[in-house]
């Protein structure tokens, strides 16, 4: 694996496979009495959060915590960056700390490749979310999710459904599920889909009844008021219509079907509070495994050398 | 360079089946016996003491698998290993007599972060420790209480032990360095 994790785009599909089967095994964890293990000792894992953050922020916090690293949390609400430092000197400092890795939470799309390739930092650098752009480690805990629940996601279907424009989920997931062979359609009204979606490797539609019957995974995405600056649709009500999964829609998918959003979610909105809390919800477990794919990716990035050189005379056994 | 086989099938099968009884002579039966594997050749051979213990007893005694990758010692200084499952079985390691099986003894290591591992799951009455071949050159002080095979070696050389499970063979060879074969 790179010693960043920037965009679900760089992960191969072996390294993706990597990154869930490890989480796989570091899942069963969480069913243990001791729910810890001593893998990163002495690492130093450092949360960068510019962007308001509940469950991704917990949820880096708790999977270091459980590899046994130190923690460091910092949010731009409260330092220097209220007072105007930059990136890059706020960069510098961490380094001058000796941060291992930086999980970092941006507004700006690209914050986290400029500081991984900007040589301020040694440290890995993990994407937790930059604007509009991509949030890798939400993207491989649902694809963690989607196969706990339905196996290998070769030639499964996928609906990603709503504000696909302002999402860094729902691109993220797109370029990520179909490294994995999966067959993904993103369902938003015209105004919400991205200029340039027909470079992905996707199907699009407008309609999200047509798409229901044959589907898989619903993914609900959250609509995000605080990014809407322009009228991207008539009215809340009218949205909520078309591309709201509602208990009618619910009711005609398939019985394996299961239903995901990443949160935070606008019940009655995107969602009916039906749908969320029923039984083919998964999206309290998508924050339980949340925790095991963050430790599955903090191990590969930060356990281990660049180098496979010292591995041959060393005994092992 | 030449590679000896030191164990044969039969061999393999006679060393497991006398593992198998001293562990029930030691422990006077199979009560509280838990036998757990070291991924990856320690699994099939757990699991084969284990049966033999049961056809012998008529008592089943149960077999899982501890995963010591993340207490591993070398971790800095290796690429990310990837993981194996950890299986206990449902009746727990705390107060049983835990069986540690791994197919070679060589540094200690490996046993030494078993150990650690052991202890993040429960609190056993007492831990033993069962390998099919012991090489020797240890770097810890740690022993095994059941040997299959004392197999004096040179550093230099390997030794390469092939499961039915895994390599469709059973057999333990020596290899002088750098031959794979």
């Amino acid at each position: 694996m790179k010693s960043h994790l920037l965009s679900t785009a760089d992960l191969t599909k072996s390294d993706a496979l990597r990154v869930l089967d490890t989480a796989a095994e570091l899942r069963s964890l969480a069913d243990r009495p001791i729910k810890k293990l001593p893998t990163l000792r002495g690492r130093t894992v450092v949360n960068l959060f510019f962007e308001d953050s509940t469950r991704t922020r917990i949820s880096f916090e708790a999977a270091a915590k459980r590899l046994s690293a130190d923690v460091i949390n910092f949010s731009a609400k409260g330092s220097s960056v209220s007072k105007g430092e930059s990136l890059k000197d706020t960069a510098l400092t961490l380094e001058a700390m000796g941060a291992d890795a930086v999980v970092i939470r941006h507004g700006s799309s690209g914050a986290p490749h400029r500081l991984a390739s900007s040589g301020w930092v040694r440290s890995s650098v993990i994407n937790a979310g930059d604007g509009t752009h991509e949030h890798p480690t939400q993207a491989l805990l649902d694809a963690f999710t989607m196969r706990r629940h339905l196996g290998d996601l070769d030639g499964r279907r996928v609906a990603i459904v709503g504000d696909v424009l302002h999402s860094r989920v729902a691109r993220s997931n797109a370029l990520l599920l179909s490294t994995l062979g999966a067959e993904v359609t993103l369902v938003a009204p015209p105004t919400l889909l991205p200029v340039g979606v027909s470079s992905w490797p996707v199907a699009t539609s407008y309609d999200l009844d047509s798409a229901l019957e044959k589907t898989d995974v619903v993914m609900m995405l959250r609509v995000q008021r605080e990014r809407m600056n322009a009228a991207f649709f008539p009215s809340a009500r009218e949205y909520s219509r078309r591309y709201g999964l509602d208990d009618r829609r619910f009711a005609r998918l398939p019985d394996h079907a299961i239903v995901m959003h990443p949160g935070p979610m606008n019940r009655g909105m995107e969602i009916a509070a039906n749908v969320a809390d029923s039984h083919r919800s998964v999206i309290v477990e998508q924050v339980t495994n949340g925790v095991a794919v963050r430790m599955a990716v903090l191990y590969l990035l930060l356990s281990g050398a660049d180098t496979t050189e010292h591995a041959a005379g060393e005994p092992t056994a | 360079m030449s590679t000896r086989v030191v164990l044969d099938r039969s061999d393999i099968s006679r060393a497991l089946t006398r593992i198998a009884h001293e562990i029930l002579e030691r422990n006077k039966g199979p009560g509280d016996v838990l036998v757990l594997g070291i991924p990856t050749r320690g699994v099939p051979l757990a699991t084969r003491v284990a049966a033999t213990m049961t056809s012998v007893e008529g008592v089943e005694v149960p077999a899982g698998a501890l995963d010591i990758t993340m207490y591993r010692d070398d971790l800095r200084l290796q690429p990310a290993r990837a993981l194996a499952r950890t299986e206990i079985p449902p009746r727990g390691v705390d107060d049983a007599v835990v069986v540690l099986v791994d197919d070679v003894l060589f540094s200690g290591r490996t046993i030494r972060a078993a150990l650690d591992a052991l202890n993040d799951v429960g609190r056993p009455r007492a831990v033993q420790l069962a390998v099919l071949v012991d090489r020797g050159h240890r770097q810890l002080p740690i022993r095994a209480d059941f040997v299959g095979k004392n197999l004096p070696t040179a550093l230099t050389e390997t030794v390469q032990v092939r499961l039915q499970e895994y390599d469709g063979v059973d057999s333990v060879a020596i290899s002088a360095a750098g031959d794979e074969s």
